[in-house]
């Protein structure tokens, strides 16, 4: 395995300075055996049908592997298997065949101890305020109180949140919630931090500025994130590799390396160099989506059949 | 007090004044029904006896025990039938008209199975109040957001744990509506009971006042009824209030 990854060098660039090179590279799904922090090898997902249907293949196989401390972003077509693959990696569904590895430890069943994941859908938990929704975790796991109050603050002022500490979700914005539940991943300082379309519900300025607290908090705790999204731009701002899928069974059609300084912010998305990576994605996922919604290509172009 | 508690009250006794009126001024016969001031002057004759604690204290106790297994065993069957999906399938249309069977006629049965005690009267208010415990918990669960229960798995819970700390909190506005109509089954199965074949209790007395041409006590013990049974509602739609406090916008 090679590690194909190269990035401008934190403080050396603004957060909106160019890449050094304009050109997006191509890199593979995998990284040096040194600096793994998780590795998916020959993953598949077969989902059982209906009595008297074939089941459906709806993952793989698949190799991938995260360095410790990277970003890495998944896109891919609609139903390509994008959130089975995030399951599979965070424990919560085991794949029909394959192995997945966090931190050198097979996964098997359960969610392992350092992995933190936050989900599309609101997860908060509404009987509880912002303050124990984020102290959660760390009440089950029985650390000490003052520990507890110490931790929940500073997450609390890290998400804007102070001011809302006895509040209870239903009482918050869309994108509020959705950073009461990344607080209550973040209190628990995981070492990977498993992302699912988290800002899949919200509108495009509250994503960008949801997206530069997501660097921030990246940068503040040296985890690895990996996150799932449908938006390109998105993905292509975040992240230090874009893996593209394929349509279902979903497969890596090809990982970009962005090559952003590690300072970036979403102010990135105005460099020449970002057009021209999201173009590359958006390239390749259009036949992947093209595939994926059953279309001709001649269709979707509005030509008469 | 909200504006709709106000209408409430005012409808309440806008109703109790007309039967006032229609009783004392004889459109309704005194031999039929009595006025709720006649009402009133009975439950505190009866009150003052001693007859209305001694007639309560069974039936509030037997209603207190069914009441309080209805909606644990119910809280436990709904959530154990809801982990067995093919027993659930099957038991399904009995749910579903679960209330058209007399249980009532399983009287007897009850009193060779348990003898002739309070626990065959607080059997019927079990098997009258559970199933609407059951019935809600296991909508309730059905309405869990899957999300909800992944996370649980995140934090790596036993299932135990999970029940406690994700799907009770999860389906306690469902499960309110369960306990307020188990309360209210509760009653009615055990003051049935006391009708069909007791010696003591609200149920009883009444029947006996009944038989005896006895309105005044009669209807005295059966507004008295009527009065607590509202109270311990309202008692219950306060800790509802109180417990979803702030779960809604």
């Amino acid at each position: 395995m090679t590690l194909v990854r190269e990035q401008g060098s934190p403080g050396s660039s603004g957060p909106s300075a160019r890449p050094r090179e304009l050109a997006p590279r191509s890199g593979p799904a995998t990284v040096g055996a040194s600096k793994l922090h998780a590795q998916l090898t020959g993953v598949t997902k077969l989902f059982p049908a209906p009595s008297g249907e074939n089941p459906v293949h709806a993952l793989g196989p698949i190799d991938m592997a995260v360095e410790r401390g990277e970003f890495f972003a998944i896109v891919g077509p609609s139903g390509c298997g994008k959130s089975t693959l995030l399951d599979i990696l965070a424990g919560l569904a085991a794949p029909t065949d394959g192995t997945v590895v966090f931190e050198n430890k097979p996964i098997s069943g359960a969610v392992p101890p350092g992995i933190g994941v936050v989900f599309q859908e609101d997860a908060s938990f509404p009987w509880l305020t912002v303050w124990d929704n984020v102290a959660f975790g760390l009440r089950r796991a029985g650390l000490e109180r003052g520990e507890t109050t110490k931790r929940v603050e500073h997450w609390l002022r890290f998400m804007g949140l102070a001011d809302f500490a006895r509040a209870h979700p239903a009482h918050l914005s869309g994108g509020m919630r959705q950073r009461v539940c990344i607080a209550r991943t973040l209190v628990l300082e995981p070492r990977m931090i498993l992302l699912d379309e988290p800002f899949g519900a919200l509108d495009q300025q509250t994503r960008l500025l949801m997206g530069d607290e997501l660097l921030r908090l990246w940068r503040a705790t040296g985890a690895t994130v990996v996150l799932i999204t449908h938006a390109i731009d998105e993905a292509c701002m975040l992240a230090d590799r874009v893996g593209v899928m394929t349509a279902r069974p979903g497969r890596f059609a090809d990982v970009a390396v962005t090559r952003w300084p590690g300072d970036r912010d979403s102010r990135i998305v105005s460099d020449p160099s970002f057009g021209q990576l999201t173009g590359r994605v958006w390239s390749i996922l259009r036949d992947e989506s093209i595939k994926a919604i059953g279309h001709a290509e001649g269709d979707i172009g509005g030509r008469s059949p | 007090m909200t504006r709709a508690g106000s209408v409430r009250i005012l409808v309440a006794a806008g109703l109790l004044l007309s039967l006032e009126i229609c009783c004392r001024s004889g459109i309704i016969n005194m031999t039929t029904m009595i006025p709720p001031s006649e009402m009133l002057g009975a439950i505190a004759d009866l009150a003052r006896s001693g007859r209305l604690l001694k007639e309560s204290l069974p039936t509030f106790r037997n209603v207190t025990i069914a009441f309080v297994l209805a909606v644990g065993l119910g809280v436990i069957g709904g959530t154990v039938l809801h982990s067995l999906p093919r027993v659930r399938r099957v038991l399904d249309p009995l749910l579903a008209s679960y209330y058209a069977v007399p249980f009532f006629a399983l009287y007897p049965l009850f009193v060779v199975i348990f003898g002739l005690n309070d626990w065959p009267l607080i059997m019927i208010g079990i098997v009258f109040a559970g199933v609407a415990v059951v019935v809600s918990t296991l909508n309730g669960i059905d309405r869990v957001p899957p999300v909800l229960l992944k996370v649980a798995r995140i934090y790596r819970m036993s299932r135990t744990a999970k029940v406690r700390l994700v799907i009770l909190p999860a389906i306690a506005l469902p499960l309110f509506t369960g306990i307020k109509l188990a309360l209210a089954y509760s009653f009615i199965g055990i003051l049935a009971g006391e009708f069909i074949l007791a010696s003591a209790g609200i149920g009883h007395a009444i029947a006996f006042a009944y038989d005896a041409f006895d309105n005044r006590t009669m209807y005295g013990l059966i507004a008295f009824t009527l009065i607590l049974v509202t109270l311990m509602n309202m008692g219950l739609q306060a800790c509802e209030r109180l417990l979803l406090k702030g779960r809604s916008r």
